[in-house]
């Protein structure tokens, strides 16, 4: 079991009605490995990312997390898989009705016999971790983007999960806040070794924290391997996303529609 | 296509979606129901989500059903006794407006209010959770939305409809005694003597019953059209406009079938 990937994906497509936005994914993360999924928008980085966790439905091929298919689990096993990973939303998503102390309680109230003065122990550590002390009573909605974000992790740590996904966590965030975050998620892999998965499209982010960087272009991966070797990647498609390069004005315009006509970017 | 034929084609496809639509607010029901029994352990938390979303719904409704069925109470007293007034009848006002608030318009009442309030509120609060991801985030953590949105609402709603549909009908009929003591010579004691002789438990009964239907059907509405909505700001404002028109609609459609058996039941009575 130790030596099995954290997470295995095969032959991985995922389709929206008719539109292929994953065509044939092929990634395995080891046990404690942190690895960026980096690429532009609309390449289908944050689909994939939901597929690893079960809200989007595989069309054809496997997602492994722990040795259990995601496809063909039940709702048991899901559950199982689901309270060892932990997931950081982009804008946070955390519940507005509760505030940022009971976001944090909410899993280990409803998945443990914990009593209430521990969950509060619990809580109040967690929340320090990410440099939130003080901030328990506030609602969601009092608390900046990047305060967000940070309590986001602070949920998605609240179980200590065995695999944690980050979705684009300094996206929109100005660079002093964005390096903190950066800084956050370096403590949290020192820390506690645990296996990460982020997704982000930020070059400076995925540099720092990645022991490993997949390139996913319009679905599919370009690229593989660890941050030094990807900077000296020849592939044009990568080096063109490295350097930043923009598109032709052509290219933008079959991109754009590309992503209108359905089935259209399985063939691209 | 033949006119008669594209008539009949569009009968067909509105019934198919009425019947799924239907099927889908009952499944909702369901796994409510088995969600809600599954856990004894969550009781707790369940019971104390109901009694949030009761407090919220019902307990906060309280005002606006009280003002509103004092003055419907009031208006049937009038509208009542301008025709009872010609036959010489007027002493049947109290009698007139206990049945009517009784039977009819206290649960009507109640659910419109409460569907313009909770069942609007529903729809808009889980569509923005669609929207948000607040509901992806529920699932990542391994917890049912659910079990954590929606069976709380039901317990509630199914709970405070019936006790909300009491007082308003004790409002209106308050409002009908206004009338009876300044327009029609009686006295607020001779008023609500009157109202207990014209009044059997079976009226205030059919009234509770349909509101317990009326509860769980705007509840199912509200979640059910919250959990469909689509991207963006302007699907949660149609989501909660679908909500309430299609929850109006089915709670008359609902009391014309309690009505209808309860008629048939009780031999026209």
């Amino acid at each position: 079991m130790t030596d099995s990937p954290a997470i295995s994906v095969k032959a991985l497509r995922v389709q929206f009605g008719e539109r292929e936005v994953l065509h044939g994914i092929d990634l395995d993360i080891r046990r404690g490995e942190t690895v960026v999924i980096l690429g532009g928008s609309g390449s289908g980085k944050s689909t994939l990312l939901r597929t690893m966790v079960g809200l989007e439905k595989p069309h054809s091929g496997s997602v492994r997390v722990n040795g259990i298919d995601l496809a063909s689990a039940g709702p048991k096993e899901f559950d199982i898989v689901r309270k060892k990973i932990g997931l950081s939303f982009q804008n946070g998503a955390l519940i507005g009705s509760l505030t940022v102390g009971e976001n944090i309680a909410l899993p280990l109230l409803e998945h443990t016999n914990l009593n209430a003065s521990t969950i509060e122990v619990m809580v109040r550590i967690k929340i320090e971790q990410v440099g939130l002390t003080g901030f328990e009573n506030y609602s969601p909605s009092q608390l900046s983007g990047g305060m967000r974000k940070r309590a986001a992790f602070a949920r998605a740590m609240a179980m200590d999960p065995e695999i944690l996904f980050f979705d684009e966590p300094s996206a929109g965030l100005d660079p002093i806040m964005a390096a903190g975050i950066d800084n956050l998620i370096l403590n949290m892999k020192e820390a506690y070794a645990m296996t990460m998965v982020v997704v982000t499209h930020e070059l400076a982010s995925a540099f720092l924290i990645a022991d490993r960087i997949v390139v996913l272009d319009r679905g599919s991966i370009v690229a593989a391997g660890p941050a030094k070797e990807l900077r000296e990647s020849t592939h044009p498609r990568v080096r063109q996303f490295l350097d930043r390069v923009p598109d032709s004005e052509d290219d933008d315009d079959v991109d754009h529609l590309r992503l209108y006509t359905e089935g259209s970017v399985a063939k691209s | 296509m033949n006119p008669a034929l594209r008539l009949l084609a569009t009968i067909g496809t509105a019934s198919e979606d009425a019947f799924s639509y239907t099927g889908g607010l009952a499944q909702l029901f369901g796994r409510s129901v088995f969600v809600l029994f599954r856990s004894p352990l969550k009781h707790g938390r369940n019971l104390n989500r109901a009694i949030h979303q009761a407090m919220l719904g019902g307990v906060g409704a309280i005002p606006i059903i009280s003002l509103i069925a004092f003055f419907i109470g009031v208006i049937m007293a009038l509208q009542g006794a301008y025709e009872l007034q010609r036959l010489g009848a007027l002493q049947l006002v109290a009698s007139l407006v206990a049945i009517s608030i009784t039977r009819e318009l206290g649960p009507l009442i109640t659910a419109i209010v409460v569907i313009g309030r909770s069942g609007s509120a529903f729809a808009a609060e889980i569509a923005t959770m669609r929207v948000t991801e607040e509901l992806d985030a529920l699932e990542t953590m391994a917890l049912n939305p659910i079990a954590f949105l929606v069976s709380p609402k039901f317990l509630a709603m199914a709970f405070m409809l019936p006790c909300l549909v009491v007082w308003a009908d004790l409002m209106g009929v308050l409002g009908g005694s206004f009338f009876g003591v300044i327009g029609a010579n009686f006295t607020f004691g001779s008023y609500m003597a009157a109202t207990r002789d014209a009044l059997s438990l079976r009226d205030v009964m059919t009234g509770l019953v349909k509101s317990v239907v009326f509860g769980l059907v705007i509840t199912a509405v509200g979640c059910q059209e919250g959990f469909s909505t689509g991207a963006g700001a302007e699907e949660v404002g149609k989501s909660t406009t679908r909500a309430v028109v299609i929850s109006i609609f089915l709670v008359v459609l609902v009391d014309l079938i309690f009505t209808a058996l309860f008629y048939v039941t009780h031999g026209g009575a």
